[in-house]
């Protein structure tokens, strides 16, 4: 497999001098489902906004695949971000929102319309298209979310806990979404989370992270192939690989404290 | 258990909703009934003591007095309507390119910001003589001063405002690549938008009450003059009834600006912002 992106020595120090992250060299193959997990401090949002040009690296660097080096810029225009938080314009309806992305390249209501309906059937909205955000539940503003991400069709989706505050029915719900969204449209998925059984159901492999300073400490493959349903989550396997990465993570937190 | 007792809750249900409109119902109309007795009190105290007109007019009196001296009277009024609407336009052009200047540059706002304090926080009417006599044209002067009352709040809330832009949302934006205007047009102004309108409520007020200051210390000169012209006018000559019937003029228009502007809000941001969505409870 080839790889997307390769993190080198990427180091992040803040202001006050806290070291966020330390020396991490990680690469991500094309199509990989990778998550990154760990408590909280570890500098995985960190990570995931460095990936994303969002936060400036103190040192090390970040190399792309299909890209020379003028074309740097070029590849930000292949990610897609999914927050914690929906963050959508509460000003305008669900339709203009999915348009956002579309519409701060150039692409006029008209033209991105074929687009953005589908991406919001394939979501399950197309009866919300005309409705503003606070109309919808929080599961349903996430997947306003989650198609605003998609309708760039990006070669990179970012997801920073995205599911963290939904109930755990919606959780199990938009996990199988996103992962059938992945098969169908063969991206690259990078997905923050702090949940063991989430990253397992999740990722064909794990990054643990432990914190203060943030770092990786174990790389987890999880190899149980797709598609993947919730069944999956009752096989002596699911629980083998959460038992694993729990151990793994429980280490991180024995260095310090 | 007959199946009565299934209809009760259906009953006590229906009745809550009942008594729920009427107390709405009372609630919209009590201020205009607690108004109304409190004219009515005016009146009968003024009648009951015989106190002069010239001390005391009753509200009889002053409609009287408005009616016959409502085309007079209408010419002040539109005159501090021009003053009014007029400081009010300058402040929303000059408050919000201010306030964008400062959002796009932190110098900018460092440099100025105290300018913009200095003139908050002196009272209109100690500088109202200076602008008088540094302005020749008394509508210009009154302008400036009325534009001095109306402007900060205009200012200082439009820059809370293109602040207040979510983060995550503005990460977003960088991340698509918008340019500074598209940021602007699509992300900090609508994000503003509910500030700058808080800003125009206290602003459309404060602009007549500028307005009016201004012209009390202008005094009752020049062709052009505006409702306190016409009261100071008539407190000179004793004519009480025509002061309260001015003072009426005014209270109407700043009741009427206040109404404007609240129903700009609802237009604006009746469909999406938290202040003006009624809970469905």
């Amino acid at each position: 497999m080839s790889a997307l992106l390769e993190l080198h020595g990427v180091e992040k120090r803040y202001d006050n001098g806290t070291l966020a992250l330390k020396r991490v060299d990680l690469a991500v193959g094309k199509q990989e489902f990778v998550s990154l997990l760990g408590p909280s401090g570890c500098g995985k949002s960190t990570a995931l906004k460095m990936i994303a040009g969002l936060s400036p690296l103190t040192s090390g660097r970040i190399d792309w695949a299909d890209t020379t080096a003028n074309e740097a810029e070029d590849h930000a225009r292949h990610i897609s971000f999914v927050f914690q938080e929906p963050t959508l314009m509460p000003w305008t309806g669900v339709f203009e929102n999915v348009w956002l992305p579309l519409r701060l390249k150039g692409v006029s209501r008209e033209a991105a319309t074929p687009q953005i309906n589908a991406v919001l059937s394939k979501v399950g909205l197309s009866q919300f298209a005309h409705v503003y955000p606070r109309e919808l539940s929080g599961g349903m503003k996430m997947r306003v979310s989650i198609a605003r991400a998609m309708v760039t069709e990006p070669r990179l989706l970012l997801m920073d806990e995205p599911f963290a505050a939904l109930d755990e029915m919606t959780r199990f719900k938009l996990n199988n979404d996103t992962l059938a969204l992945w098969q169908a449209q063969q991206f690259t998925t990078i997905f923050v989370t702090h949940s063991v059984y989430e990253s397992v159901y999740l990722s064909n492999r794990i990054i643990v992270m432990a914190a203060r300073p943030g770092r990786i400490i174990a790389d987890i493959a999880v190899d149980e192939p797709y598609p993947r349903a919730d069944a999956f989550r009752n096989t002596p396997r699911y629980a083998e690989l959460c038992v694993k990465v729990s151990q793994a993570l429980q280490k991180a937190g024995d260095h310090h404290d | 258990m007959t199946d009565t007792s299934l209809d009760a809750p259906v009953l006590i249900a229906a009745r809550a909703h009942k008594s729920g409109r009427i107390v709405r119902f009372i609630q919209q109309i009590l201020p205009f009934v607690v108004f109304g007795l409190a004219l009515l009190a005016w009146e009968l105290v003024v009648r009951i003591n015989n106190i002069p007109h010239y001390i005391l007019p009753a509200p009889t009196l002053v409609a009287k007095t408005l009616w016959d001296n409502l085309g007079s009277l209408m010419v002040s009024w539109l005159y501090t309507m021009k003053i009014t609407f007029g400081a009010l336009l300058l402040a929303v052009v000059g408050g919000v390119a201010l306030a964008m200047l400062f959002a796009l540059n932190k110098w900018v706002e460092l440099c100025l910001f105290p300018f913009a304090i200095v003139l908050q926080v002196t009272p209109i009417v100690a500088i109202a003589p200076l602008i008088l006599i540094f302005i020749d044209s008394t509508t210009a002067a009154l302008l400036l001063c009325a534009w001095i009352v109306a402007f900060f709040p205009i200012l200082s809330n439009t820059v809370v405002g293109l602040r207040s832009a979510d983060h995550n949302l503005r990460d977003l934006f960088t991340l698509y690549r918008a340019s500074p205007w598209q940021t602007l047009r699509f992300l900090l102004v609508p994000s503003a938008m509910p500030y700058f309108i808080a800003g125009l409520k206290i602003a459309g007020g404060l602009s007549l009450i500028g307005a009016v200051v201004a012209e009390f210390t202008a005094g009752a000169a020049g062709k052009e003059t505006g409702l306190a012209s016409r009261i100071l006018e008539a407190s000179f000559r004793t004519e009480i009834p025509k002061m309260f019937a001015a003072l009426v003029l005014v209270s109407l228009t700043g009741i009427m600006i206040y109404l404007v502007f609240m129903l700009v809000s609802k237009l604006v941001l009746g469909k999406w912002h938290e202040s003006e969505i009624k809970s469905s409870r």
